[in-house]
């Protein structure tokens, strides 16, 4: 191995890494504020993936009709929720919400599948069909369920990721897919040969981390996220709703998965069900860090990021086995420094 | 329909479905997946039903378990007895390995470790030369048994199902015993089990352990039923399965076990047929079904369909007492008036806050102490001192000579130290009788292995004719076999007592026992623990009720900011200027 491999390699973590750092952010925001263990995260990556490429190949993504279906029970679910509770008043929002929206951005991607537009106007396209995915998705799996215990969140999120799955195969079909690069550049730097790919990556990265402590730190909704995964009793005292606080960070977390998957897509191939896996490095990178801080977290990710790039050069056949045993040892160090608190009964 | 004839109408429906089923053997095959899946759903009904640790990685024993068997047998040329030997061993030694990191963890960081063993480990079936790769390993040959070859979906039926209900009536076993009890409490009361002498940490590593092996059973049936493996039958997804078929039975109960397995195998083969001629199209539909069919189950009834089968078989019959059986054998009392504890400079900071200074008292055997003082005068961090449940920063804790202040809480109650809680400390679902006979842990001695064998019916018998005397000597012998958690508070406090009791203690200590009392709840324990010391007892009482101290104890320690601030006799107490200021705010 010679110096020009291992900035090759460096590159390459890094760029995954950025993306492994997107998503242990959503991860976390998730399980901070509702306690959630956010699995069906990677399947956001794949839809938006597929999405980008299926729009690039002048092709309407099977996403629309999960969006679609997905609104219409979120609807149901809430207008059942409406007349029990006598309060019609919120009839139109929620058919706004949940019913026109979906099919305003539904009409919209078919209107443009076949006209083939533009490379910024497919990406607010996907973002437009995967984003309101994350609520819809909140409403119907975990709010009925805010108030149990993690555990039970967990097996909703193993549930919520085998539906997502599932209908992934359905609508894009079990062919891989990767969308055209945003640019073919490159630049020479020294001995290295970086792509704007990767610059782009990063790049799109860093925004959308800054973007997100500009949103925590100077916005009412981002102190109110805050607020909740402190005290969430507390923020329910002040006035901040429970199933408030859970959809909004549902809709950041689909908003960074959307753009995670949107900025993969040109570097592997994506499958109805890579993004498990993908999301799930997101994890071991959070956990790398932590699990409690966000700037660890994207560090513990870009680790994981160098740590597969380098072992698909030694060992490429162990590549996952080894991200994914490195958690072990992180584990064992966390148990050892952390005080475990007993589970209260639910009575 | 009772659960004996229930379980009888099982085994004769297993016996004889062969028969029945002679024409249709797709059920044959479908009935020793459903074995197959409900070994390794059992294990996950204890892990994560009773005690509450979910794992998503059992698939990782039974794969290794499978190709442990395979290679040897393909390979070697071993026998599959002796190769189920090794692919136990296998198991073992990763159960053992992985158990040590992981039950430390708390909650949702097992899980996730779970999932990522369960990633790593597919991914090396996958890419190991030796493990066939991808493909897997073929030709792995037939279970001999007696000479007969295993070699049939029938015959390998018997093989599966024996083994399948061999470890049901082991888990069934081992719930309904000492162990049992103890594993029960793990979930939601592992303070409260300590303090009883259970050893935690152990308990919830031979439950892992036990898990595994089950699985690591599954995967050599498999792997010799099948006579094929390859990494496919053990990907994650494999994994999320069988903790989704617990979790469907019923994750609590024993026999939920089969009826997960039995509906997601069914439901499995069902929906794979169906669903794409129903949408004219091949594709994963059935993970879809089971995602929504979790989904719908957690939103509605989240203790799975156990429960709806347990009402069908219910009997109006009440049940019988536990027979009278010979006393355990008691401890040796001391002598009435012996000195019994002594609390010499004992000394507790939480940070800048010092909870207890200087603090020394001593207390004779046959008397009520009472430990008062107003909230926040550090009583209760005191009483954890005594327990062992916090740990002392100075001082010494004496009990008959020996100082205890270093041991831990189960070590304290071996001494003779029995304890109520102040928050009710019972396992709410559980009976009166088994939460009292919780508290003579210490005075069994058969452990899990016994217990699944039922080797150990003789001391149950015991244990639980020990809890049924306590009980009535409390004066609730009526409420045996009442949920402790429907019981209204008071008498709950009472069952505390009773298990404490039930330790055979020498010393008896009550945490602020008549607090959120009625009046006549108030009464009624002043008058049983004035009935415990006339037989001899000897009981520290902590409360900051005045009211209910004074007519009751012989004699008084009162503490104010985490010192002594006054002791005596009650009159010399309610005399005390001090502790009238400390109490009312002084005298004008």
């Amino acid at each position: 191995m010679n110096s020009d491999i291992v900035l090759w390699l460096v590159q390459d973590g890094i760029t995954n890494g950025a993306i492994y750092g997107l998503l242990a952010l959503g991860l976390l925001l998730v399980f901070a504020v509702t306690r959630i263990i956010f699995i069906p995260q990677g399947e956001f990556i794949s839809y938006a993936a597929l999405s980008l490429a299926l729009l690039q190949d002048g092709r309407l993504p099977g996403t629309v009709f999960v969006l679609v279906g997905g609104g219409v029970v979120a609807a149901v679910f809430d207008i059942i929720l409406a007349v029990r509770e006598k309060a019609l008043g919120r009839l139109p929002r929620i058919v706004a919400v949940y019913v026109l929206l979906p099919a305003a951005m539904a009409a919209i991607a078919w209107w443009a599948a076949p006209r083939k537009p533009d490379l910024w106007l497919q990406v607010l396209i996907v973002m437009g069909l995967v984003v309101p995915l994350g609520p819809i998705l909140y409403r119907i799996a975990y709010q009925p369920l805010a108030n149990a215990s993690v555990l039970v969140l967990f097996i909703i999120s193993m549930a919520a990721h085998y539906v997502l799955t599932g209908l992934g195969l359905v609508f894009f079909g079990g062919e891989g897919l990767r969308s055209s690069a945003f640019s073919d550049a490159q630049f020479q730097w020294g001995v290295l040969n970086i792509t704007a790919q990767s610059l782009w990556v990063v790049f799109a990265s860093l925004v959308l981390m800054v973007g997100l402590w500009a949103f925590f730190e100077h916005t009412i909704w981002g102190k109110a996220l805050r607020a909740t995964a402190i005290n969430s009793i507390g923020a329910r005292l002040v006035g901040i709703p429970t199933e408030l606080s859970g959809s909004l960070s549902f809709l950041l977390a689909a908003f960074i998965g959307a753009v995670s998957g949107i900025l993969i897509s040109p570097i592997t191939t994506i499958y109805y069900d890579t993004g498990f896996l993908i999301g799930l490095k997101g994890f071991v990178g959070a956990i790398l860090g932590g699990m409690a801080s966000y700037p660890l977290a994207v560090l513990g990710a870009v680790v994981v990021g160098l740590l597969e790039s380098f072992s698909s050069f030694w060992a490429s056949n162990l590549k996952e086995a080894i991200v994914f045993t490195i958690i072990i040892p992180v584990l064992i160090w966390r148990s050892l420094t952390s005080r475990q608190v007993e589970e209260k009964e639910e009575e | 329909m009772g659960a004996r004839a229930a379980l009888a109408v099982f085994l004769v429906f297993i016996a004889t479905a062969p028969l029945l089923l002679a024409k249709f053997p797709f059920y044959i095959t479908l009935m020793n997946y459903i074995a197959l899946a409900t070994l390794v759903s059992l294990g996950l009904v204890l892990l994560t039903g009773v005690v509450g640790l979910m794992s998503f990685g059992q698939q990782a024993f039974t794969g290794l378990a499978a190709y442990t068997s395979a290679v040897l047998t393909t390979m070697y040329g071993v026998s599959p007895w002796i190769a189920l030997l090794a692919a136990l061993a296998v198991t073992a030694l990763a159960g053992l390995i992985l158990g040590v990191i992981s039950l430390r963890l708390s909650g949702h960081y097992l899980a996730l470790s779970t999932i990522a063993w369960g990633i790593s480990l597919y991914y090396v079936f996958g890419n190991l030369q030796i493990l066939g790769q991808f493909t897997g390993i073929d030709n792995i040959p037939a279970v001999s048994v007696f000479g007969l070859k295993i070699d049939t979906g029938a015959k390998s039926y018997y093989l599966n199902w024996i083994f399948t209900i061999a470890a049901l009536l082991a888990a069934r076993n081992l719930l309904d015993s000492r162990s049992g009890r103890a594993i029960r409490a793990l979930r939601f009361r592992s303070v409260m089990a300590e303090s009883f002498g259970v050893d935690t940490a152990a308990l919830k590593f031979i439950v892992f352990f036990y898990a595994a092996l089950l699985a690591g059973f599954s995967g050599w049936l498999y792997a010799h039923y099948l006579r094929f493996v390859s990494p496919h039958a053990f990907d994650v997804n494999a994994g999320i399965d069988y903790l989704f078929m617990a979790v469907i039975g019923g994750a609590s109960h024993v026999w939920g076990a089969v009826i997960g397995a039995s509906l997601l195998t069914v439901l499995n083969e069902w929906l794979k047929d169906l669903l794409p001629e129903l949408f004219h199209q091949t594709g994963n539909y059935e993970i879809v079904a089971f995602g929504l069919l979790m989904m719908l189950l957690l939103h509605r009834t989240p203790d799975g369909l156990m429960p709806f089968f347990a009402r069908l078989l219910r009997s109006g019959k009440t049940r019988p007492r536990p027979p009278a059986m010979p006393a355990l054998e008691r401890r040796e009392q001391p002598n009435p008036g012996e000195l019994l504890l002594e609390v010499r400079s004992a000394e507790k900071r939480f940070g800048g806050l010092v909870a207890v200074h200087d603090l020394s008292f001593a207390m004779n055997s046959g008397e009520i102490l009472g430990l008062i003082g107003p909230n926040g005068a550090g009583k209760s961090t005191m009483f954890n001192l005594i327990t062992g449940v916090l740990r002392s920063d100075g001082g010494e804790i004496m009990f008959r000579d020996e100082r205890i202040d270093r041991l831990r809480p189960g070590e304290i109650a071996r001494r003779g130290i029995g304890r109520t809680f102040q928050l009710v400390n019972l396992i709410a679902a559980m009976s009166v009788l088994e939460n009292v006979a919780l508290g003579a842990h210490l005075r069994g001695r058969h452990g899990t292995v016994a217990a699944m064998l039922h080797r150990e019916r003789k001391e149950e018998a015991q244990l639980l004719s020990e809890a049924t005397r306590e009980i009535d000597r409390v004066g609730l012998g009526d409420h045996l076999y009442a949920a402790a958690g429907s019981l209204p508070l008071g008498q709950q406090r009472i069952v505390e007592i009773a298990r404490a009791l039930c330790a055979d203690p020498i010393l008896l200590l009550l945490d602020e026992p008549a607090a959120g009392l009625r009046y006549a709840e108030k009464q009624a324990l002043a008058q049983l623990l004035r009935q415990l010391r006339a037989e001899g007892m000897s009981i520290l009482l902590v409360e900051h009720d005045m009211q209910f101290v004074m007519g009751l104890v012989d004699r008084l320690v009162v503490m104010d900011f985490g010192e002594k601030l006054a002791q005596g006799l009650p009159r010399e107490i309610q005399a005390n200027p001090a502790v009238l200021e400390a109490y009312l705010g002084g005298i004008e």
